[in-house]
Parts: C-alpha cells; structure tokens; sequence
C-alpha cells in the first residue's frame, strides 16, 4: 500500500488536466517526474478517476518505453547507445558503470536505491558523442575513466 | 447503393458496412481472423486482402464499398499473400495441435488446412509462458494468442468490462489483465465471451470432464444431472442433426448410457425461480419495495453488479438461479433417509450452456447446510466433447423422459435459455390464464423483440408495470447509468451477460453464425409450445413440492441474504 500522500500528489494531478480518459498521458508523465517511476497502485487509482479500465491505463503505460513500474535510483544515468554514440564507443562507458555499480542488463538499480543505469535509443546529441545524462544533466564525450570519476563524485555527494 | 464487379461478376449492393460483408454475401468465405460483424473493425490479421484492377492490395474489411469497384479475391498474388501470413503466425504459434483443447474448432487450425501449409519454414523464438488456470471458467494459453484482439473488443465494447487488454509493444506485445494479473482476480465476470470469439486455443473453456468421469465410474456416488434449457438446442447440430432442433430426449438417453443415475431438467429449476422471483416482484410492486427489481439468474451479471455498481445491490433479486434452485432441492430430497436408502453420496452435476455457472456454483452462497449445491458444472461444449468420447451415436437416440421428481418444467422454464424468457415467464405467472390468446399476447407485448435493450410496459390490476429486457453487459452497464441518475425508471429489469441469452452462452458450440443463432430462438420458443404445461404455477410437481418438502424451507433453498457478499 502507498502511503496517503501519493495519492494526494495524483489528486492535485488529476486536478490539474481534468477527469477525462485523454489526461492519461500527461497525469503519467507529471507522476513520473515527481517520484521517477510510475507506481502501480497510482496507475490503478487514476484510471479510476479519469473513468478507464485498469487495462486500459496499462496497456498505454506499457506501449510507451518511458514509463516505468519500477522505482528508480535517486541518480538515473542514461547512458546514450544511439548509433552516433555506439561507434564512438558507448558500450564500453555502459559496462563501466554497470561494473563499479553491480548492475546487469537485467539489475538497472542498486541496493542502496542511489544509482539506476539504463540506456536510451538516442539523446540528440549526437555531437557530443558519447553522451551520458544523469537526471537532467548531460555529459558531453564520456570516456569509461570519466564514468568512474562521475560515479565517485555523486557518492561524495551523499557523504557531504 | 451500387454495382461492385467481384471476380469478374457484378454484385449489387445496398448499405453494406464494409467490402467483406458483400463478398461473403456473394458466396465467398473470404477468410479472417479478427474480424467479427458485431465488433468494431480491427484489421489486424490482413487475410482479408483483396486486389483492384491496377493490382493495389487492400484489407476489405476496413474498405468501404463504392459504386464500380472491381476486385478479385483470388489471384495468385493473393494466395501467396495469405499463405504467408498464416505460416507467420504458425511460427510464432504452439503447434500442439493434438492436444490443444481448441483443435478441430480452431480458426487458425482451419485455415492453415485451406490454404495448404505443409511447413512452417520459420523457426519460433518466442519464450514459453505459463497458462493461467486462476479462473473456475476459461483457461488462457498465451502461447497460442495471435493477437487478433478479438478478446480484447468483445470484453470491452460488448461486455463494457475490459478485464484484458494489449500490453506491451511491438515483438513483446501480449494480450493480458493489467499488471499480468492472474485473471481469476479481476473484473473478468466469467462469461466466456472471449472464448467464444478467440480464433485459437489461446482462451478456452476451464473443463471439469476428468471430474465428471471418474464420479460417473464410482458406486457409492449417486451422480445426477440436471440440463439447461439452452443446452438442449445447441447439441444436437454437432451430431448431423439441425441447427437449433430440442433434442432433450437424447439428451436423457446419453446421460443415463454414460452413467449418470438421474436426469433432472433445469426448466424445473426455472419454474421455481419464476414462482419466487413473481412474488417477490408483486410484493415489491404492491407493497412500495425497492425497484426496479433487477434478475439474477445470470451469474455473471450478478458479478457485474457486484464490481461496478454496488449501490444497486439491493434491488438484485434475493432469488437463487434455476441451477442453484434446482441442486439445493435436489441435495435436500437426498438428505431425507427415506428417498436414499443405499445411503449414496448424491453429487450434482449441472450442464450449462455458460463458463459463468461454473463460477456461481462455487460462491458462498451457492452452498447449504456447508454443503455446495452444485458439485460440477460442464458446459455444452465439454457435454458433446463427453458424448464423443463415449462414441454413443447420439444422433439415432431414441428420446427417452426425464426423471421424477424434478424432472418436468414448463414452457415458461423453457424460454429461461433466451433474452426476455425470464420476464416473459414472470408475466404469464402474473396473468391470469393460460390459453393460447393469453399467451400470444403477452409474447407480443415487446418482450421478443430483436434489439439487445427492449423497454416496453405491460398493464398490471389499475398500473402500468414498465419493463426493460436487455442481453449484453456493456448495454446494461449504460442502462445502469440511466437508472442511478434517474433518467429512466422501471420496475423489473432483466439482464442477460450475453448478448440473445443463454442461448449464445460462453460454454455454447463456436462458430455460430446468424443462422445458428436464429434457429437456437426459434428450438426455444418451439419447446415451449410444444409443451403441455405452459406456466411453472400449473406444474403440478412444482405445487406438490411446495406442498411438501419446501414448506418453511422456501428461504434456506431458494433465496440468498445477499449476492454480492463476497
């Protein structure tokens, strides 16, 4: 069970675009970039309240690549693997971070829920290849050395 | 309105809602998958492709037919097309073919034969996943979803229900409950709709054969059938006989070869449930009771009811189904040292044209005394499927009685199997009289219609009684609607899941066409008026039960506090 205030954030939401099928999208988006996932129990509750069925709002959340049902690191890196960034050599960076952080391709989220590695088809910055984006913040011409600095740096963020 | 050249023929027509209508009512089985009269068009499955004069290719499902088309549906270009569609869909399909339940009624199946697929050259990459038994009703086998979508629409635009729906995308994308839920714990209200529209063995029917059988073999188990009143109309064409012929009597003689020791007829059930659910109607009527009364001989509505509209609950009528009243009184006559002797354990075993029956005889308040009312419920389906594997000819049967004492019902329990029988039956228990004017008159008062919402009023002593009969949950949902805001007002309504009634029940034979549906009507209304009795208050085993055994046990047998309880 969530607690209350979850589902007073969604109310505000809902508030916000109306109780009507065609605000699914954008309520999705606004509950993602307020908690960085999707919970489940939300998705439920604001079909409800927009008056859809329960596999309908899935169905939908499902389709689209970027909503996700599991909660996300407080840092999430994406890391580019367009085709720009992949012959300039973006797998390596990948399994640099998957390996200092314990992560696989099917494990995107440490333990400690302070890192979530994902990749992404393409950032639009192709010139700046290899590309990575940490929350809502680029790294332009990544190298695997950088990603381990990267990595040091934001846990001596949670140390300060 | 219009001439359309098709192979080379000129075909008229008129207002036809796509091409595909017109060729196949030129005598042309163009083949589908996903495409069904009564959904809305999908155009998913592309075998419907048909080719113009300039050797454009187009799905004619999704095409509107315009004045001087010229199409061929069947060139050499086209075949080559289909076959590779189909050998595509094998590749991704299970290809257990011997042992799937749907094989021999199976779309996928049919057409892979029609067009001649030898092999499949291309080799299956997708995963195994497990099926899902979580419902007392269907099975579902994603490894067999083609998805067509068929499951998908009838759930939401005919059942307003949505329990599945597409998840995912692309290579990955899968038909499922939200969350993969098992289904068992959703809105699904067990109808078996999806079943009945599902092209493959990807939804089938949850049997209860395996159960049956070996109860059958057992003698200390006294195993006694009772037969719905629809089931009797749709046997009969599996076996060579016509579409929509009664063959109860065959049925009796098939049930005691295969070892059942008594044969009940649920008709009796539904004389019992009409003498109850009258009264409680006119008590309701004349003593300012909570209207309008809704029914509650179909399972899955009563689901329905319980899941989207719980205010509504109160006026669902307290009456058990015909089924529940049926093996309630059935296990009580045997519970009485004097009518078991031997001292037999009795197991009751209904058969019903419906997957949702098999999820009523197991709710709470489908038990007595502790005991569960009904013990199996097979469906039309799985009873032919039991017919075969015995290899009776059932066909050359003679027709033999039912058993007493719960084995005569009346025309009017009859009628149960079809949209607006119900209501038609409460009337004539309400009217006065039981001579063919009477009758006539009442069945012509509206109740018979074809649309799937009949609102229609009937005089009643100084009062109008105003009625609406409706098959077809998303219609009822909608009705629902009109009745809570107060838009509308009536004092009985009668709800069928499916849409025509039990008659096109979710456990019925697949792959019925108009045809078949129009004759299973007209078996129902004609065992009606061929029988002798008309009304369940002239059933003189009826008014003897009451007279007997069911004295101050009317409620403990026939009635639930409540139905959506759980």
């Amino acid at each position: 069970m969530l607690d209350e205030c979850y589902y007073k954030k969604a109310d505000e939401i809902i508030a916000g675009y109306g109780k009507k099928p065609s605000s699914l999208i954008p309520i999705m988006q606004d509950i993602q970039a307020e908690y960085r996932y999707l919970p489940g129990e939300l998705l439920t509750y604001v079909a409800k309240q927009i008056g859809i069925s329960e596999s309908k709002a899935y169905s939908v959340a499902t389709f689209y690549e970027n909503f996700s049902f599991e909660e996300k690191g407080k840092y999430v890196i994406k890391v580019c693997d367009g085709t720009a960034c992949h012959v300039r050599k973006s797998a390596p960076i990948l399994e640099a971070f998957q390996k200092e952080l314990g992560l696989s391709a099917k494990k995107h989220t440490t333990d400690d829920m302070l890192f979530t590695v994902e990749t992404v088809s393409c950032l639009g910055a192709c010139g700046l290849a290899p590309t990575v984006m940490v929350n809502e913040e680029v790294h332009p011409k990544m190298t695997p050395e950088a990603a381990l600095d990267l990595i040091h740096e934001l846990r001596g963020d949670r140390n300060d | 309105m219009g001439v359309i050249t098709i192979d080379g023929r000129k075909v008229e027509f008129t207002d036809e809602r796509n091409l595909l209508t017109i060729i196949r009512k030129a005598g042309i089985d163009i083949p589908t998958l996903c495409y069904h009269s009564e959904l809305s068009t999908f155009g998913a499955c592309r075998l419907c492709m048909v080719e113009d004069e300039r050797g454009r290719m187009f799905a004619s499902c999704s095409e509107e037919p315009r004045d001087g088309m010229v199409i061929r549906t069947n060139t050499e270009k086209l075949r080559k097309y289909r076959k590779l569609i189909i050998e595509l869909l094998l590749a991704a399909h299970c290809r257990d073919c011997l042992t799937c339940e749907k094989s021999g009624d199976c779309n996928l199946q049919t057409l892979a034969k029609r067009f001649g697929i030898m092999r499949v050259r291309f080799q299956n990459y997708k995963e195994q996943m497990p099926l899902d038994f979580s419902s007392p009703s269907i099975v579902r086998d994603p490894n067999k979803c083609i998805l067509c979508g068929n499951c998908v629409r009838v759930c939401s635009e005919l059942q307003g229900i949505e329990a599945i729906n597409f998840a995912n995308r692309g290579a990955e994308a899968m038909v499922m409950p939200a969350f993969d839920k098992p289904i068992g714990e959703t809105d699904c209200v067990n109808c078996g709709q999806c079943r009945v529209f599902c092209p493959t063995g990807a939804i089938s029917i949850h049997h209860n054969r395996t159960e049956v059988w070996n109860l059958l073999g057992d003698p200390d188990v006294r195993v006694i059938a009772q037969v719905a009143p629809a089931v009797r109309v749709a046997v009969g064409a599996a076996f060579g006989l016509p579409k929509g012929k009664s063959v109860m009597g065959k049925i009796a003689n098939v049930l005691r070869r295969i070892g059942f020791d008594e044969v009940y007829d649920t008709t009796f059930g539904a004389d019992l449930t009409i003498m109850e659910e009258a009264s409680e109607f006119v008590d309701r009527v004349e003593n300012g009771g909570t209207l309008p009364l809704l029914t509650s001989c179909c399972p899955a509505w009563v689901k329905y009811v319980g899941d989207q509209f719980p205010e509504l609950t109160p006026n669902v009528s307290t009456c058990r189904s015909p089924q529940g009243m049926l093996s309630a009184v059935t296990k009580e006559y045997y519970r009485d040292p004097a009518n078991n002797p031997d001292g037999r354990r009795t197991v009751m075993v209904s058969i019903m044209p419906c997957t949702a029956k098999k999820m009523e005889a197991k709710r709470p308040n489908s038990f007595t005394e502790g005991e569960q009312d009904t013990d199996y419920v097979l469906t039309t389906t799985e009873l032919i499927d039991m017919i075969r594997t015995s290899g009776i000819d059932f066909a050359n049967l003679e027709p033999e009685a039912s058993d007493i004492p719960f084995g005569l019902g009346s025309g009017g329990g009859v009628i149960f199997g079809v949209s607006g029988g119900v209501t038609e039956a409460v009337l004539r228990r309400i009217t006065e009289g039981h001579d063919q004017e009477t009758l006539d008159r009442i069945a012509a008062c509206g109740v018979r219609e074809d649309e799937f919402i009949r609102e229609f009023s009937v005089p009643y002593k100084d009062r109008e009684l105003n009625i609406c009969v409706v098959s077809g949950l998303a219609d009822a949902g909608k009705l629902m609607k009109e009745v809570e805001s107060g838009e509308k007002h009536f004092d009985l309504i009668e709800v069928m899941a499916c849409r025509r009634g039990c008659i096109m029940g979710g456990g019925q034979p697949r792959l019925a066409g108009d045809r078949t549906k129009a004759a299973r009507r007209d078996g129902i209304y004609k065992a009606d008026h061929s029988s002798v009795i008309r009304k369940c208050n002239e059933n003189p085993t009826i008014l003897s039960l009451y007279d007997g055994m069911l004295k101050g046990k009317e409620h403990k047998l026939l009635h639930n506090e409540s139905f959506c309880a759980e």
